[in-house]
């Protein structure tokens, strides 16, 4: 599977990235490289194994359902560039 | 060939635990904006999720109650799209191995016109747990948007369905019956208004025998009655463009309920690409069989399997015990009532059915916040069964009942409501009405039967409204024939 420069440019866009022409083709010769290292991985024989979502093969551990964190919006408000009426303020988004 | 409308819904129901699925913050509703935001809910730079214990159990409990799959191991992913109340860039949600599989709710409904319902298996395709976002306010705040993060974090179980529906009648019925289960088993408080309960509806319509339509989504309906609107508002919008040799795109749309219509939000070309993938910050969620044994033997009697034990123990109408089982509340009241008077079931039934609800839907309120208590209708119901009172003198105690509260049989005292059942006085009564009108007596006798009917009324407002009607009746008719 081959990468092509514009698979690189659209998931900048996805990941609202702006990268120039010279970014882009660094992007994608460092990604192709990954990818040629996937490929060679795929050769592996997997037949059988169950695929991992984690890289450790442990559970997840659970918390009990209590209420632990208090209100500290004072102190989180502190480090926003933008806040009014207890809300954090952001440039106009309507979709 | 007439069409046929498909629908399948997606339905967020917000699970009722009092701290976040992700970290200790409060779920509680209504507080000052972000005093409920903590350091995960902020997405702060090297926060952590832990799943809560009580979520997962919600999601159990509810996989069990809709006969379900519960996977043993399913995986959390991150679900990415940029928006300010989303602060992390993604949802934290499940995709390829959501907790919950294939399950099925048995949902009744309304056959038009008859009064009765008709019975439909909807299948559930799965469920899956993930985080509310937070809110926009988009109102004057000098040209910029006002985010409140208490919302982010918030367990959802997003319940989806097969496109099984077949009309905004049987989507509504499904949506009910869902709504009705998440309370029962009480996971969910089901307040619509508060965004608890919201329900995305994906239609097409197609002739039948060939391929499905392509789907339109009408996102976040948070009313039984915007459901409807939108999904006949839709469907006829389509049917006219398909007719009118148009075609349909696959869309995302917003139903208006001041104007009644659907409007796009995004074409497929502007859908998002969300780049799933299994987040690295969590764990498999694994959930034994002894785990989903204990949760199972917390379940309560299920609506179904109630219903059933109403027609087999009590021999009540299916109908009936359709309706009793609408909710929990209503199906505990009757099961109190039942026990000050037992054996009443089916009048208790009709009451329950009749003057309760009608009169709870007069004042606006629901069964939780019924005025009167099964103890005072059951009381009530005790002294129809043994005839101390007959049925307009019933409805007489049941209103003060509502309104004043107190006692059946401290009403029927004040009031004199009780019924005369003492033969001699009906039969004086009665010997008293024959004597005095001996012309329509002879009438009566020379064939003239209808004539019973003005007997009785005189008779029965002789007694002021209080003679045991059945017993009247028969005293007359004897007395009649000569």
């Amino acid at each position: 599977m081959s990468l092509s420069i514009d698979d690189v440019k659209k998931v900048a866009q996805l990941a609202r990235l702006a990268v120039t022409e010279q970014e882009a083709q660094t992007a994608h010769a460092q990604l192709s490289g990954i990818f040629g290292l996937i490929e060679e991985m795929r050769a592996v024989d997997t037949s059988g194994i169950e695929p991992m979502s984690h890289a450790q093969d442990v559970v997840q551990r659970l918390r009990e359902d209590k209420v632990t964190e208090g209100n500290q919006r004072e102190m989180f408000q502190q480090i926003a560039p933008q806040v009014e009426s207890g809300l954090y303020l952001v440039p106009k988004v309507i979709e | 060939m007439q069409w046929e409308i498909v629908i399948g819904l997606e339905v967020h129901a917000q699970l009722s635990t009092s701290s976040k699925i992700f970290s200790g913050a409060s779920t509680a509703f209504g507080a000052e904006p972000n005093t409920q935001a903590d350091a995960v809910s902020l997405a702060l730079p090297g926060v952590l999720p832990v799943l809560n214990k009580g979520a997962v159990e919600r999601a159990i409990k509810f996989g069990l109650a809709a006969g379900a799959h519960i996977a043993p191991r399913s995986i959390f992913a991150r679900k990415n799209y940029f928006y300010p109340d989303l602060p992390k860039g993604y949802q934290i949600s499940q995709f390829d191995q959501p907790v919950v599989g294939c399950g099925q709710l048995t949902i009744q409904v309304p056959s038009t016109g008859s009064g009765r319902t008709d019975e439909k298996v909807v299948r559930i395709t799965r469920a899956h747990l993930e985080e509310d976002a937070g809110k926009s306010l988009h109102e004057d705040f000098h040209g910029m948007t006002g985010i409140d993060l208490n919302r982010a974090g918030t367990p959802l179980l997003e319940i989806v369905s097969e496109p099984d529906m077949r009309s905004a009648a049987e989507a509504v019925a499904y949506a009910k019956s869902l709504h009705a289960l998440v309370r029962w088993i009480g996971i969910c408080d089901g307040n619509m208004q508060e965004g608890s309960f919201r329900c995305d509806a994906n239609v097409s319509v197609h002739k039948p025998g060939t391929p499905l339509g392509t789907r339109r989504e009408v996102k976040n309906l948070n009313s039984f009655r915007f459901l409807e609107q939108a999904i006949n508002y839709e469907a006829r919008w389509q049917i006219e463009t398909l007719e009118n040799g148009g075609t349909i795109q696959q869309a995302t749309v917003l139903f208006d309920p001041d104007k009644g219509e659907t409007r796009v939000m995004r074409t497929k070309e502007e859908a998002h690409d969300y780049r799933y993938f299994p987040d690295p910050d969590l764990l498999p969620l694994e959930i034994s069989e002894e785990w989903k044994e204990r949760v199972r033997a917390t379940l309560p009697e299920l609506p179904q399997a109630r219903q059933a034990r109403y027609v087999s123990e009590f021999c009540l109408p299916a109908y009936d015990a359709g309706l009793l089982t609408a909710s929990r509340e209503m199906a505990d009241f009757f099961e109190a009532s039942l026990n000050e008077t037992p054996g009443q079931a089916k009048t208790c039934a009709n009451w329950l059915i009749g003057e309760v609800s009608a009169q709870l839907n007069r004042d606006g309120l629901d069964m939780a916040q019924c005025p009167i208590t099964p103890q005072q209708l059951g009381g009530m119901l005790k002294r129809i069964a043994d005839g101390t009172i007959s049925s307009a003198g019933a409805k007489e105690v049941f209103r003060a009942l509502w309104a004043e509260g107190g006692e059946a049989d401290a009403i029927i005292e004040a009031k004199g409501l009780k019924q005369v059942s003492d033969s001699g006085a009906i039969e004086a009564l009665v010997d008293e009405i024959i004597a005095a009108n001996a012309d329509k007596v002879a009438e009566y006798r020379s064939g003239k039967d209808k004539l019973f009917g003005f007997f009785a009324g005189l008779a029965m407002k002789a007694s002021k409204g209080k003679a045991n009607p059945a017993q009247l009746s028969e005293i007359l008719k004897r007395k009649l024939a000569g």
